[in-house]
């Protein structure tokens, strides 16, 4: 092997392709969502066993911490659904080109960042 | 020819880990879209809408499926990230089994939840 070849094992100088970026993050917001499996169970559990608890439960929706909480989880979920669409979009042939790669990852982002936003002023201005 | 079966994968064929991760995930969209959709339309939500919704014969068979596609779709995903990440087979086997153990109790628990509904005292 030619050992003068050249090698790069500094990874932050590596430029992903937004593709790779999109792909890493649907496998984070994945691994995130089943972490959040058992808050979403407790918290499923609080607002539907009875009058009381579910009161409760909405006076800690209310609080900031655990506002912050849902509204990181539900934009993972967000993400996570959008990235899940585009997969299911492309397994039926459509941009599979790397021109249509591109094309669906910035059309995908730009699809969670907005949901993200609409999310955000729902559990906060309306 | 032999061809290669991975024991741990959640069927033992890749493609039937494909169809499955696709399955599940169409249900747990249509589930996550029509509770965005009752919640929508319900914008102040009381525990009367919301329990009555999870009191539905309907709605909790949707409910349980839609649990039961969450484990199977956290399951091949999970998979799918430990074989990449995790090179030492011992360690992988290990988080492996408590992730098994932990959605068999997730889909318990779900089922539970909706069995031990209150809802709306007269």
């Amino acid at each position: 092997m030619n050992k003068k070849r050249p090698v790069n094992l500094d990874l932050m100088t590596v430029r992903f392709p937004i593709t790779a970026i999109t792909s890493i993050l649907h496998r984070i917001s994945g691994v995130i969502l089943f972490f959040c499996i058992p808050i979403l169970l407790y918290f499923l559990s609080c607002s539907l066993s009875d009058q009381i608890s579910y009161d409760a439960i909405s006076a800690v929706f209310e609080s900031f911490p655990i506002k912050l909480l849902n509204f990181l989880i539900l934009s993972a979920l967000i993400y996570h659904f959008v990235a899940g669409i585009r997969h299911l979009i492309m397994d039926v042939g459509i941009g599979e080109t790397k021109m249509g790669g591109k094309l669906g990852a910035k059309v995908m982002l730009f699809m969670s960042i907005l949901l993200i936003v609409i999310l955000g002023v729902w559990l906060w201005v309306l | 020819m032999g061809s290669v079966r991975n024991i741990t994968s959640y069927s033992g064929n890749g493609l039937r880990d494909w169809l499955v991760q696709r399955v599940s995930a169409i249900i747990l969209a249509v589930y996550i879209l029509t509770l965005v959709a009752f919640m929508i339309c319900h914008q102040n939500l009381t525990y009367g809408d919301w329990s009555t919704l999870f009191s539905n014969l309907f709605f909790k068979i949707f409910t349980v499926i839609a649990l039961f596609s969450l484990i199977l779709h956290a399951w091949v995903g999970i998979w799918t990230v430990l074989t990449d990440y995790v090179k030492p087979t011992w360690l992988r086997g290990l988080i492996e089994i408590a992730v098994i153990i932990s959605l068999i109790g997730y889909f318990i628990w779900g089922v539970e939840i909706l069995w031990n509904i209150q809802g709306v005292l007269f």
